[in-house]
């Protein structure tokens, strides 16, 4: 096992977050609290409580999923689509290092950059509203998992992406809507019967109710089938990931 | 193609390629069965013409294109199965200025240690920027430094996991005298420590400088390989011009037997010879012209450079393979 590789490539990711650090800590903590002032204040104010839960705290679990998605997502795609962009990717191709190790770097960097934002909105949001963690233990699985299941899932789109627009697109035209259809500001109790199942062909639902059960124990689904998809999904992704580098794929030719 | 050189004078192979084939996906067979010993501690220059194969002979044996049959051994382990430890041995500067925009110096040459398997070394570091003269720029911005300065940090990073062999894609393209002249310097030094390098280039006059050996590649086929010197001898011709006091309309029956071209004003003779004979025949020919009372103006001698050699070698195989 090339340690030393997997080290290079984690602090390498690490310090370009630290480069950009207005862009990549600053903007989601400042977007979560816009949408606590719009959705949590004002018109949270109009809404008493959704399943027993104040409105304003039972949207902190959609917000923190909203940020980990999408900046699993960003950070590893453009981690290792920057360097094929650059042409710096011919470096990591020859040297002494497995694809497996490739993964861990790269991947393990977004997870933990998610990670990391996903904490900042928790105690972001902890002053805004009252916040209660009835299952501390599951929301860090939850928390962690999401991170590193939709950084493998970047990760396979910056691999797939030969230009900008292919690498914006999935995060815009797929992620954003099944954040916002997966019942992140909502229950999906409150839509109608049609709705309702509809959504459950959402993946982003499991993910979203799982996590919120672990804060104020309701559910829109049970928490084991949450577990069930997301571990699903993870291993899909390591699956895909796996067949794309036993075939060099887009890397070598 | 022309046979091995016996590698009892050098040194042991450092790189064996057999039977090295490789066609791209759209059908381009950018190798044709590649067979070359590269032998430890030597400087081999591939000379082709763009599109011959050069890039993607160095890229196979980096790991960076997966050859389609054949096979490749550095330091006697295949670099498929033994990937990591034939990539620990190579080191490789790309022929474009591949480097990440927003990189600082120090940052991107520590980046590329550590991808090699390692540990950081701040010593050898600075000693290895000193080398390249970028000890000043240690903490500048990639993007910010000039296309001479990129080209050092990017030798740099070939270097920094101190390989073995070194792997130059035309090192100097769009590379400034003073530059050129380091690199050279850089070459000299890295083979006194016992580093392979082997260098691409369509510039003739940089295998002539510095290189031992001389491959040249064309349309996926290595054409000759051989020492600069040997190849010179062997491949190279000498010329012999002799200047006439006045001139003359056609060749003498006596001077017909000689390998002669009259100029086509009839002031000059041109005689080719090969300078391993043992008769090369000049003395016989210079009789021959005093025998006919031409009066000599001039005399003078010119060596076919590894140019010519290499003009008439692609010239003369592009014509066979298209016959």
């Amino acid at each position: 096992m090339n340690v030393q590789a997997i080290k290079a490539i984690y602090f390498n990711e690490m310090a370009r977050t630290r480069k950009t650090l207005m862009q990549s800590i600053a903007s989601p903590v400042i977007s979560t609290v816009l949408y606590f002032v719009v959705f949590g204040s004002a018109i949270g104010s109009r809404i008493q409580s959704v399943e027993g839960v104040d409105y304003g705290s039972f949207i902190v679990p959609g917000l923190v999923m909203l940020s980990l998605l999408t900046q699993s997502i960003s950070n590893a795609s453009f981690g290792i689509f920057f360097p094929k962009f650059t042409g710096t990717v011919y470096e990591i191709m020859s040297a002494p290092i497995s694809f497996f190790e490739v993964l861990i770097g790269y991947v393990g960097a977004a997870a933990s950059k998610s990670l990391i934002i996903g904490t900042i909105i928790l105690i972001t949001a902890s002053f805004f509203v009252d916040l209660y963690i009835a299952h501390p233990v599951w929301m860090v699985v939850f928390l962690l998992m999401t991170c590193i299941a939709f950084s493998l899932f970047g990760f396979i789109i910056g691999l797939w992406a030969d230009n900008f627009e292919k690498l914006q697109l999935i995060p815009l035209l797929v992620i954003t809507p099944l954040v916002f259809l997966g019942g992140s500001f909502y229950s999906v109790s409150m839509l109608p019967e049609f709705w309702q199942k509809v959504t459950l062909l959402n993946p982003v639902l499991y993910l979203v109710s799982g996590f919120r059960w672990s804060f104020f124990e309701v559910s829109d689904v049970s928490v084991t089938l949450s577990l069930f998809m997301i571990s699903g999904f993870l291993v899909a992704c390591l699956i895909v990931v796996w067949l794309m580098f036993k075939t060099g794929y887009k890397l070598k030719q | 193609m022309t046979e091995q050189t016996n590698p009892v004078t050098g040194n042991q192979s450092i790189i064996s390629i057999r039977g090295l084939t490789k066609t791209y996906k759209g059908g381009h067979q950018a190798l044709k069965g590649i067979d070359l010993e590269i032998r430890e501690g030597e400087i081999l220059a591939l000379l082709g013409p763009n599109g011959a194969g050069k890039t993607t002979l160095i890229s196979t044996i980096c790991g960076l294109v997966t050859p389609s049959s054949g096979s490749v051994t550095v330091g006697g382990h295949d670099i498929i199965k033994d990937y990591r430890a034939t990539r620990s041995l190579i080191g490789l500067v790309p022929q474009e200025l591949t480097l990440g925009a927003f990189d600082v110096v120090k940052d991107t040459v520590r980046f590329s240690r550590g991808l090699f398997g390692m540990p950081p070394d701040e010593a050898k570091l600075d000693a290895l920027l000193g080398d390249l003269s970028l000890l000043d720029k240690k903490n500048a911005i990639v993007s910010r430094l000039s296309g001479g300065m990129k080209r050092r940090v990017l030798i740099a990073k070939a270097l920094s996991h101190e390989p073995r062999v070194l792997f130059l894609d035309e090192p100097t393209a769009g590379v400034d005298v003073e530059l050129r002249k380091d690199m050279w310097k850089l070459v000299e030094k890295l083979r006194q420590d016992g580093v392979t390098i082997i260098l691409t280039t369509h510039y003739i006059e940089e295998a002539e400088e510095i290189a031992d050996r001389v491959g040249v590649i064309s349309d996926g086929r290595l054409l000759v390989i051989d020492d600069k010197v040997n190849l010179m001898n062997s491949l190279g011709r000498k010329q012999l011009t002799v200047e006439l006091k006045s001139a003359i309309d056609v060749l003498p029956e006596s001077l017909e037997k000689f390998d002669l071209e009259l100029s086509s004003d009839g002031q000059r003779l041109t005689y080719t010879y090969d300078t391993k004979s043992e008769r090369t025949g000049i003395t016989a020919l210079l009789q021959a012209v005093s025998d006919e009372g031409f009066g000599l103006k001039d005399l003078n001698t010119s060596q076919s450079s590894l140019e010519d050699i290499f003009v008439n070698l692609v010239h003369s195989e592009g014509g066979k393979s298209q016959s």
